[in-house]
């Protein structure tokens, strides 16, 4: 018998049988992912989109209940616009740009994100998580009617894990009783608490912040607050050591009490409590609560990512405190950065030595975002109290003074890693270019006569050409460089020029299939772009 | 000359990171003293009276 842990949101893939309950010998899959939640499924969608059979085990039938990642970056956004499902995100979710940083009962500062211009998709919006998942499943379903061989298999819970050379055999449990299936490659994507990494007895260590946080989703029968994110330091109405409001689709708000660490759970989520929280942030208001959580968070991510033919993504393989909204932005990046390589060595164009990257890549993220995490918990919740005047400090000086505003820190937005220390990366042989297209970054957009430049990118490796003559088409070892040519003609904004040439009047540039940057040069030169394609597939 | 108060830190995460580090694991007294000491430091690297007086004013009376 499997009991729900959660409740659903919306129920997208009840259990069926499935043949291999049938067979006679665990069937063998090439690739089978653990977790239905939005990493595991973009995963899917990655692999299946590439014609790799992959099957999706989840305990449950559908996607849990509860906003919680509420805000999908840019960068994810891109991510799932080269799967096909970033139309209905953008179309359902809020943008917001100005937020407002409050002290006590003063404002200290407002900032704007005001995104750079000429980009498809705008730096942030704000979604509730099962619609992310949501729509992501959708994408799914129509690219299983156009023959993308992906299974999701709901009520189909891992119960245990033998690991050999080459495959990892997986006993599961369903209603109709228990079954056995083989993998090639097993992705553990089953989030924080990760089964998988249990059954495996892996590392998961890192620092623990002793501080509980309260969330009220709340839907405003009066919606006269902007779309803004407000975030307090030590309110004047004292519901929270801060308090964070910031609005989702369907008029609700989400509000964030940093509420302590010792707090008796089971009292502080009664309705009343939480209501009196409310009512003296919010004064004479009518709302009606929709979800309410309280949650505790850590920092840490596992030693390593793979663990030979076992690879962890998203939540699994690293956790960071919720503060610029590093947690699932950072998962979308592991499953564009996994993709392409797992779908290399499936199709054995690459050797598995290619899937080391995704630890040295990944892991540079992770660390990153944990860094960056960690400040901002720092400097919300003060561990000492020198730490604490300092903020304070900080605080009310940028009421008055431009330069301690900088100093603020309610969490820094998550932006792309910039893969600097890869062993994929090539040479940076185009002399005057802007240091933000270097080797290892993540191609920024830019608007194009007819479209923009990313839809022009990724899936596959792409050669571009700005003001470059580049050959019709060119293949290394089975692997197909797609020629893209662009010339100032098409860049009437200029953006294009800026970010890719800078002083340059002509460049050709190596891109990988999930829009990183490999290597860049003047001019097309066959023997450097096949050694820099190599490189990148882990062939040399 | 007067007192920059636009933004000149490069990296402000780092910089206040490395600032809190500093204190780790003092007491408040302990603390106290090392403020001391860190403001007579950069007072020294600045040097020029006026600009002093300024820093001092802005310290103990901000956005006056």
């Amino acid at each position: 018998m499997i009991h729900d842990r959660y409740q659903l949101a919306f129920r997208l893939y009840p259990y069926e049988r499935a043949a291999d309950q049938d067979a006679k010998t665990p069937v063998r899959h090439p690739v089978v992912v653990m977790g239905g939640g939005p990493i595991g499924v973009a995963t899917a969608l990655d692999l299946g989109l590439q014609g790799i059979p992959v099957v999706v085990l989840d305990d449950h039938e559908g996607i849990g209940q509860g906003s919680r990642a509420i805000c999908f970056a840019k960068r994810s956004l891109e991510i799932a616009d080269r799967y096909g499902c970033a139309a209905p995100m953008l179309e359902k979710g809020v943008v917001w740009n100005l937020g407002k940083v409050f002290h006590d009962d003063r404002k200290v500062f407002e900032f704007n994100l005001s995104p750079e211009e000429g980009h498809k998709f705008p730096a942030f919006i704000n979604l509730q998580q099962p619609y992310f998942e949501r729509f992501l499943v959708e994408r799914v379903r129509a690219a299983q009617a156009a023959g993308a061989p992906i299974q999701i298999r709901g009520r189909n819970r891992v119960e245990g894990v033998t690991l050999h050379d080459d495959h990892a055999t997986l006993e599961i449990t369903t209603p109709d009783g228990p079954y056995s299936i083989e993998a090639d490659w097993l992705i553990g994507c089953d989030g924080a608490g990760s089964p998988l990494r249990g059954m495996m007895g892996l590392d998961f260590e890192g620092r623990v912040f002793e501080d509980s946080f309260l969330i009220a989703d709340i839907r405003m029968t009066n919606d006269t607050f902007p779309t803004e994110r407000w975030f307090w330091f030590e309110p004047h109405f004292k519901s929270g050591a801060s308090t964070l409001l910031h609005k989702q689709p369907d008029g609700i708000w989400r509000v964030d009490f940093q509420i302590g660490w010792d707090v008796d759970r089971k009292e502080e989520l009664k309705e009343e409590n939480i209501r009196a929280r409310l009512d003296a942030m919010l004064g004479e208001v009518d709302y009606e609560i929709v979800w309410t959580s309280i949650y505790t968070f850590q920092c840490r991510r596992m030693q390593k990512f793979r663990h030979g033919r076992v690879i962890f993504a998203g939540d699994a393989a690293q956790q960071v405190s919720p503060f610029g909204a590093r947690g699932a932005n950072s998962g979308m990046q592991d499953v564009d950065n996994l993709g392409w390589k797992l779908g290399l060595v499936v199709r054995g164009k690459a050797p598995e030595t290619l899937l080391d990257s995704y630890d040295v890549e990944r892991i540079q993220g992770a660390d990153e975002n944990i860094l960056n995490s960690t400040r901002a918990t720092d400097f919300i919740t003060p561990k000492s109290a020198v730490s604490h005047c300092f903020r304070n400090a900080v605080l009310d000086l940028a009421e008055h003074y431009a330069f301690a505003r900088p100093l603020v820190n309610s969490g820094r937005l998550s932006v792309p890693c910039n893969y600097d220390v890869s062993p994929l990366n090539g040479v940076d042989a185009l002399p005057g270019s802007p240091p933000c297209t270097r080797p290892g970054s993540p191609c920024p957009d830019a608007p194009l006569d007819d479209g923009f430049l990313l839809d022009r990118l990724g899936g596959d490796f792409v050669l571009l050409g700005l003001n470059a003559d580049l050959p019709d088409t060119l293949e290394e070892g089975g692997i197909a460089v797609r020629p893209v040519s662009l010339t100032s003609a098409q860049d009437g904004s200029g953006a294009l020029s800026a970010r890719y040439l800078g002083q340059a009047a002509s460049g050709v540039y190596l891109i990988r299939p999930d829009q990183h940057v490999v290597a860049r040069w003047t001019a097309f030169e066959e023997t450097a772009c096949r050694g820099a394609l190599r490189r990148a597939c882990g062939l040399e | 000359m007067s007192l920059t108060t636009d933004p000149n830190i490069p990296d402000p995460d780092g910089f206040y990171a490395r600032l809190i580090a500093c204190h780790e694991g003092l007491s408040e007294a302990e603390s106290a003293a090392v403020n001391a000491r860190l403001i007579l430091i950069l007072a020294n690297q600045i040097g020029d009276a006026d600009m002093l007086a300024q820093a001092l004013e802005m310290a103990r009376h901000p956005g006056q």
